[in-house]
């Protein structure tokens, strides 16, 4: 009785979130086919819980919220956990950047694919995607400290993997010294 | 001593957010596969049927 007109269907609003919640799961599965099975179970989760949605609210946030909920819990059937969670077998893997400090993008998707899931989703949502840290926060259903914290040690550990650490000339290549300065860090288990 | 590490350390954050916004707006251009709109379609078509009744 009281559906929404068509036009102010909030369903009619999806289309527009897929492409960034597409890229969400890319980012999160770190695989295409994975990421779009997420992407569909999440549209029609979405869907035919449209009304708890709650319209004048953030849609992009609530899909992104529902994507994870997804991702994290087949993870946890799946049970699928890496025995390194801290990427400790990337320790050699190491890139550094030109002189004029720029990046090669695909080096720097390599390393971020690195870091452990719930460091790439901070990043992704408070540093790529523009959430405030309040609705990443709310979204993962965790403190703002805790999202502040894992996007820190996402950026700390990109710095050191990607050698961008200030108190290491780009020029210091010897392998010694790079590893003292790597284990100045605070990331480090 | 302290400072010049504190603007290092934002400087690398920032670069670090502009390679992140970087890799995440090509992924969100990429091309949407037909399948996800086929799948609203479906979606609305059958929401049509059962006539939003009950």
């Amino acid at each position: 009785m009281n559906r929404p007109k068509k036009g102010s269907d909030p369903r009619d609003a999806m289309l527009d979130h897929l492409p960034a919640l597409r890229a969400f799961a890319l980012s999160l599965t770190r695989n295409g086919a994975t990421a779009d099975d997420m992407v569909q179970d999440t549209v029609v989760k979405a869907w035919t819980n449209m009304d708890k949605f709650q319209p004048g609210t953030n849609m992009r946030a609530w899909l992104f919220t529902i994507l994870r909920n997804t991702y994290y819990s087949s993870r946890r059937k799946l049970n699928r956990e890496v025995a390194d969670p801290e990427g400790t077998m990337v320790a050699g893997l190491s890139v550094k950047p030109d002189h004029d400090g720029h990046l090669n993008l695909t080096d720097f998707k390599k390393v971020f694919e690195t870091l452990p899931d719930e460091q790439r989703e901070a990043l992704i949502l408070v540093g790529a995607s523009g959430f405030s840290y309040e609705e990443a926060a709310d979204m993962c259903g965790v403190a703002i400290g805790t999202i502040k914290s894992r996007a820190n040690r996402g950026r700390a550990r990109l710095t050191e993997l990607l050698g961008l650490d200030g108190n290491s000339p780009i020029e210091m290549t010897d392998n010694a010294t790079m590893a003292v300065v790597a284990g100045g860090g605070s990331v480090l288990r | 001593m302290t400072k010049p590490k504190q603007d290092e350390r934002d400087r690398v954050a920032a670069l670090i957010d502009q390679n992140l916004r970087l890799v995440y707006s090509d992924l969100v251009k990429e091309d949407l596969p037909d399948r996800f709109k086929d799948l609203l379609a479906v979606l609305k078509a059958q929401d049509t049927e059962s006539g939003g009744k009950s």
